[in-house]
């Protein structure tokens, strides 16, 4: 199985092929017509506030709930309905489920013994799984002595022990602190890069999503909201829930004026208006670090620029966090940050005024919520 | 994209192959199931449907000829003959399967020294008629003089109906024993509650010495049969007892001595739940009202007895199906004081009247699966409660009440300490109270009733038997029933099934298996008077608490094992045997040592099901008693303690070794 | 085991071990499932003796109170697990008979018998081995604690120095107790002076025992100063050193027999009816006398030690029959009277 796609969508055929899955608890649809290609190789995320059907979705895939409707074709083979055992996966859950009367190395070699593989050969394929999660030593240690992060490796090694077509992560860094889970996103990224293994993840943690995906999925109300890569999903939100969940994002109500303008309080600004009719209301969005401030002495009226007041100043240790009022603009608040540099030649501090511009093409407008 | 999705053809509905894992335990499940249905749900129907099995006297089948020397007459049936006469109204036609009726009650003016002669036959052959002692059943013409005319009773023959149940509670004698037993349950449940949370309440609450030896006496009644209090009791306060004067005259035998008896072997039971109960509450609280100057007294209302309510209720609720359903007690000790459960012995094997049994059966039924309703339904309370992480409590000195605590375990603990201490006493007395010598006598069980040692030993049989099989199937149940996928209809029916036991009064289960398994009919016939038999009864009768201890071991494992096995490519069994096993090894010891305890004290469910090569321990304890050899009764009482003593030590010594060698990963 | 065997090591016990092994081996034992009331330490002994005659029939019993056998042997009247039935109070037997559950069979030798000990039936069904006799237990110690004279009668037992010094058997759960009944009614009679006489002594009854043999050995444990029971219970319980008196009240006593019969169906026909030939035999009669003073055969009874010597004068002309067909109405009315006794008070 060589490895020459690296998760460019387009080209090559798709390993995985989701179409319209649909997911009913009850009356409760958790899953709604839901359709993903993820490509070989390809580190894939399933990012959404809890509720919002990345779980299940994973485990459709998995086949440990199976979905209403719906088909998933891996490697080109149905696998709609088939039991877990059946399919072609290693899972590694948020709880590990490491067996706790098993050392480390017997949990590795869970999958491998009973399947008419040597006892030396067993012992080969462990130590070099331990020594592939960097605990080449940790092997006769049952979990419970394991540190949590030493854990998730084990389980980790596990799960790529059978070496699966596909590998599932359901939160596998969430019940880790801060410093282990950035450690072992590298770790794991780099990994699966080396082994080049399909993977699908879910998080409800955006960082993890943006630093360890290729492309990303993001969910709310069991349905995908924008699937893309990480710099997609920040940089061009397809819809508000997308724009607001991923970062920090400015939030303004305002109407469509024209074309290419839209009003914002008593101001116009020119935007894209997705050929959104006249008039009609639309939340425009910003991030706070699109909004650039104008230098005082540069006299000139540029595009989209306003002249605001500091209202309030957070320092967040590399910039400044600032709140911008504008009467002009109505109830609403901006956030910019500011460069350390840039608050120090305007000046800035709180009740000062400055001038700061909002870019045409940083600047998003969607329809408000609950409006689709 | 909705108009997209509209006009796109509809998504293929998706129907779940299911895993051969699936399927392998789905039909263990099935296979329980079934063991459930054989071993419970067919009894019980088969006793309920005894409980409608009335007997009554078919007078139409009766006909009479009578000649008085002017030729026979034409033949007239009994029930035209009753109507003539006006003798019986229809509800005195209703009787037992062993109603007699003499015929010359048809002739009121009938006289065994006229010359007349009778004539009687049955229409149909489906009833008989006794001439004597003599059974006839045939259609025949019989000619009788008068004088042996008189010595003519009719049989009764069967139908169905409710006559069973009207008899019963028109018959005071036999109702009136709800009212008793009621009584005795409320009253004893209040006193060993009481206690009990006195108890729980010192063991949680104060820094007093000699916990551990406390917790340990406090266990002790679990481990003997509930008559063998009595016994003592008798020793006690009876007429020769030795501290009779306590009574002020009272007699011990009735409701005193079965509440005192009562109270001892439900203590246990009820101070293990209260114990959990306070042992979850949140010390978060107790620093609340501490931080508000509540009162010790005050914080007591406030915080603590609300906090143990559900452990309270869940408790009196055992306790009070304990004591309704006990039979061993009241027989020993109740005197003439009627309890449902004696009613039904006496019914059964005093009077042979198995249908009314059966009906006394379905009345203890009631209050019992009440009782059980209750249970459950403030233990899902509860568990809600539970979900809270609270900190819990730890005490500190305070002397004046660390001394009241140990005053009063000290008290509880002498109560129960010395009841067993007198059945020992009792057991080594040549011959109470004339020769006070001591002796082994009471030991030579080969002269008693009760069937010797042989019971001694059939009972260790009974007892290990019981435990391993009823561990394999309770726990391979529990398992298969949390961890198979879907089938939901068919999990919630097992889980229906295994919960019925707790509620079914062991007296009743005993009556239920000899309607059903010594029926010819039931191919199953063959284990009836065998050990197999009392295996299967006792394990179904102690079921509940072994699944739902089976059940609670395996919610503590991780749910997502089955699913990384299956990803693994492994099968259930293979997971089963190397992890779920030994990782709840320490409760799968838990069951096996409750299952092989209560094997050996239990006496209410295999009285009806021994035979002379299956006499238990525990049934020669009452029937040596019944017997009035009643030194040798607590003799065999006290060896069923030490070996349930012995049991509960070799288990914590084998627990021990094993944990060592399975558990190692819990060190850490 | 071991007890059991030193009690009973005479030489000829031995002899007998020896040549039962002997015989064991050579011919094919029968094995005969027995149902018995028989009192337990009396089994080994009724085995043995039999099986020095027929070593190739080997007597598994099933031994209980007399009413849990019979429960047992209705409640297993479709599929009987019993061969033979020896030693079963005879009121029983008529109840077993009228189900129609016991094979007719004279018995070789039958005519030797006293004629109230065979079944009347042409061909009987049961032949009764001896008598079991009702009597008083009186303890002497606790008596004169309590200032109480012996009772001579029946009727003394209603005076009210005995009130609440008295025990019997529930006649619903005791063969016993019902025997009592049956033969106070029989005595004093059956429509009113018998009801009126239990009446009266039921305000004297401290309490009423399940078991028949409770009341003598209550009384001889002094936990009661008297128990109305049966003669058999109160000799072995003086002979065990109890401060015993067994006293037979003058108006007559009542009385049941232990008895033998086959049970219909059985599929070891030969070897029961050589059982109950067997059972009827001088050597047979000579066993029960060593516990029971009345037997069936006449002649063959020796005074026993313990016993009161005129016990068989005493012993009413009991009509079974009588107690057989009127049994239910007899217990209903007795329950309904007596039997909520702690709610009277």
């Amino acid at each position: 199985m060589t490895v020459q796609n690296k998760g460019e969508p387009g080209s090559a055929k798709p390993y995985l092929q989701i179409d319209r899955l649909t997911k009913k608890f009850g009356n409760f649809v958790a899953l709604d017509s839901v359709s993903l290609e993820v490509y070989e190789g390809e580190f894939i995320c399933f990012l959404g506030p809890s509720g919002c059907g990345k779980t299940t979705f994973l485990r459709a895939i998995a086949g440990l709930d199976i979905q209403t409707s719906g088909t998933v074709m891996q490697d080109g083979a149905d696998i709609s309905a088939l039991p877990p055992a059946e399919r072609d996966f290693g899972i590694v859950f948020q709880s590990y489920a490491l067996f706790p009367n098993l050392t480390a190395e017997r949990n590795i070699a869970f999958g491998l013994e009973n399947q008419k593989v040597g006892k030396s050969a067993i012992d080969k394929r462990v130590n070099e799984l331990l020594e592939l999660v960097g605990l080449p030593d940790q092997g006769p240690k049952y979990p419970a002595q394991l540190s949590g992060g030493q854990q998730q490796r084990i389980a980790l090694a596990r799960a790529l022990a059978t070496s699966p077509g596909l590998l599932l992560l359901d939160e596998p860094l969430s019940a880790l602190d801060a410093k282990v889970r950035s450690h072992l996103r590298h770790e794991m990224k780099a990994l699966q890069r080396r082994l080049g293994v399909t993977t699908v993840m879910v998080t409800h943690d955006q960082e993890e999503a943006l630093t360890m995906a290729d492309r990303i999925v993001v969910m709310n109300h069991g349905v995908i909201e924008q699937v893309g890569t990480p710099t997609q999903i920040y940089r061009e939100p397809d819809t508000l829930f997308v724009a607001d969940f991923i970062g920090a994002m400015n939030q303004v109500s305002g109407r469509v004026n024209s074309d290419d303008r839209i009003t914002i309080g008593e101001l116009s600004f020119k935007s894209r208006t997705h050929g959104l009719a006249s008039d009609a209301p639309v939340v425009a969005a910003i991030r706070p670090e699109d909004i650039v401030p104008r230098d005082p002495r540069d006299e000139s009226e540029a595009e989209n620029s306003l002249e605001v007041e500091i209202d309030d100043m957070e320092f967040l240790g590399s910039f400044w966090r600032v709140s911008l009022k504008s009467s002009a603009l109505g109830e609403a608040s901006l956030m910019a940050d500011l460069s350390i540099n840039a608050t120090r030649t305007l000046a800035a501090e709180v009740g000062s005024t400055i001038r700061v511009a909002l870019p045409a093409d940083r600047l998003w407008v969607f329809p408000p919520a609950g409006s689709l | 994209m909705t108009e997209l999705a509209d006009t796109a053809p509809a998504a293929p509905l998706i129907k779940p192959k299911t895993s051969k894992d699936d399927r392998i335990m789905v039909g263990f499940i099935l296979v329980i199931c079934l063991y459930l249905l054989i071993t419970l749900a067919f009894p019980l129907y088969a006793m309920l449907s005894k409980s409608f099995s009335t007997y009554a006297f078919d007078l139409t089948n009766f006909e009479f000829q009578v000649n008085a020397g002017d030729g026979w007459s034409e033949p007239f049936s009994a029930a035209e003959q009753n109507d003539k006469i006006q003798k019986f109204k229809p509800k005195d036609l209703v009787t037992s399967s062993d109603g007699r009726l003499a015929t010359t009650e048809f002739f009121p003016d009938f006289s065994f020294r006229s010359p007349t002669l009778y004539r009687l036959r049955q229409v149909r052959g489906d009833t008989s008629f006794l001439f004597g002692t003599e059974r006839v059943d045939d259609t025949e013409w019989h000619e009788y003089s008068s004088n042996d005319f008189r010595r003519i009773v009719i049989r009764a023959s069967g139908d169905t109906g409710l006559d069973n149940f009207r008899t019963y509670f028109s018959t005071p004698a036999l109702f009136r024993s709800i009212e008793n037993s009621l009584f005795i349950s409320f009253l004893s449940t209040i006193i060993t509650v009481s206690l009990a949370f006195g108890f729980a309440y010192a063991l949680n609450r104060s820094t007093m010495r000699f916990k551990g030896l406390f917790k340990l006496v406090a266990m002790i009644p679990i481990l003997v049969p509930s008559l063998l209090p009595g016994i003592a009791l008798v020793y006690l306060f009876g007429n020769q007892g030795m501290i009779k004067g306590l009574l002020f005259g009272e007699s011990i035998y009735g409701p005193i001595g079965i509440v005192i008896g009562s109270v001892f072997f439900t203590f246990p039971h009820a101070l293990i739940i209260i114990t959990t109960a306070l042992a979850i509450s949140d010390s978060r609280l107790y620093e609340a009202a501490t931080a508000l100057r509540a009162s010790r007294w005050r914080t007591f209302w406030t915080v603590t007895i609300p906090g143990a309510r559900y452990g309270l209720i869940s408790a009196a609720f055992v306790v009070f199906n304990l004591v309704i359903t006990d039979f061993g007690l009241p027989k020993v000790i109740g005197g003439q004081y009627n309890m449902l459960a004696v009613d039904i012995y006496k019914q059964v094997i005093g009077q042979q009247n198995f249908e009314m049994g059966a009906v006394v059966s379905v009345v203890l039924l009631i209050p019992a699966l009440l009782a059980f309703g209750v249970d459950r339904y403030v233990q899902k309370k509860q568990v809600a409660q539970l979900s809270a992480r609270s900190v819990p409590y730890v005490p500190k000195p305070h002397r004046q009440f660390d001394r009241i605590c140990l005053a009063y375990c000290s008290l509880v603990a002498v109560f129960i300490v010395g009841l067993i201490a007198v059945c020992q006493y009792a057991a080594l007395i040549k011959f109470w109270p004339y020769n006070l010598s001591l002796s082994l006598d009471n030991y030579n069980f080969e002269v008693m009733d009760g069937g010797g040692w042989d019971s001694y030993t059939n009972s260790i049989q009974l007892g290990l038997y019981t435990a391993l099989i009823g561990t394999v199937v309770v726990f391979v149940g529990a398992y298969m029933v949390e961890k198979v996928n879907g089938f939901f209809t068919t999990r919630s029916a097992f889980q229906f099934l295994a919960m019925m036991p707790m509620a079914i009064p062991g007296m009743v289960l005993g009556l239920a298996y000899i309607f059903f398994f010594n029926n010819p009919d039931n191919p199953l016939n063959a284990i009836y008077g065998t050990l197999a038999i009392m295996v299967i009864c006792t394990v179904t009768h102690f079921y509940t608490v072994s699944h739902l201890t089976a059940v609670t071991a395996l919610k503590q494992m991780d749910r997502e094992f089955e699913a990384v096995a299956a990803s693994l490519k492994q099968p259930f069994q293979r997971l089963f045997a190397r992890v779920t096993v030994p990782v709840c090894l320490p409760s799968i010891l838990d069951i096996s040592i409750y299952l092989f305890v209560n094997a050996m004290t239990t006496v209410s469910a295999v009285i009806f099901l021994y035979s002379p090569d299956t006499t238990l321990a525990s049934v020669a304890v009452l029937n040596m008693d019944d017997a009035g050899d009643i030194a040798p009764a607590a003799a065999m009482g006290m060896m069923i303690f030490y070996t349930n003593v012995g049991a509960r030590l070799i288990h914590q010594f084998v627990s021990r070794k094993l944990v060592r060698t399975t558990q190692a990963w819990r060190g850490g | 085991m071991l007890p059991r065997f030193i009690r009973k090591s005479s030489l000829l016990a031995c002899t007998a071990a020896v040549s039962m092994l002997a015989f064991g081996q050579a011919a094919q034992a029968v094995d005969l499932t027995v149902y018995t009331a028989v009192e337990a330490e009396d089994l080994a002994r009724y085995a043995e003796t039999f099986n020095k005659d027929h070593p190739d029939i080997n007597i598994k019993w099933v031994r209980d109170s007399t009413g849990i056998v019979t429960a047992k042997l209705l409640a297993e009247k479709n599929n009987p697990q019993a061969d033979v039935v020896w030693g079963l109070a005879a009121t029983s037997l008529l109840l077993l008979k009228s189900e129609g559950m016991l094979e007719p069979y004279k018995p070789k030798g039958v005519e030797k018998l006293d004629k109230k000990f065979v079944d009347k039936g042409a061909v009987p069904t049961w032949v009764g081995m001896d008598a079991w006799v009702a009597s008083i237990c009186y303890n002497t110690v606790e008596a004169a604690k309590h200032n109480l004279e012996p009772p001579k009668t029946w009727r003394d037992l209603l005076k009210p120095m005995y009130k609440g010094h008295l025990i019997m058997p529930n006649p619903n759960s005791s063969g016993t107790g019902f025997l009592d009944v049956s033969s106070w009614l029989q005595m004093f009679g059956k429509e009113k002076g018998g009801w009126e006489f239990m009446d009266r002594l039921h305000k004297n009854i401290a309490r009423y025992t399940h078991s028949g043999s409770k009341p003598c050995k209550l009384a001889a444990a002094g936990e009661i100063p008297i128990g109305i029971s049966f003669a058999f219970r109160g000799a072995k319980s003086k002979a065990k050193g109890a401060p015993l008196e067994i006293i037979v009240p003058e108006e007559g006593v009542g009385w049941d027999m232990e008895a033998t019969a086959i049970i219909a169906g059985t599929s070891k026909l030969e070897a029961a009816q050589t059982l109950v030939d067997w059972s009827i035999t001088r050597t047979a009669n000579e066993m029960y006398n060593t516990g029971y003073a009345v037997v069936a055969m006449p002649g063959v009874a020796k005074p026993v030690e313990h016993f009161p010597p005129n016990l068989l004068d005493k012993m009413i002309k009991n009509d079974f029959e009588f107690a057989a067909n009127n049994r239910k109405a007899i217990l209903a009315k007795w329950l309904e009277r007596y039997d909520s006794k702690s709610e009277a008070k």
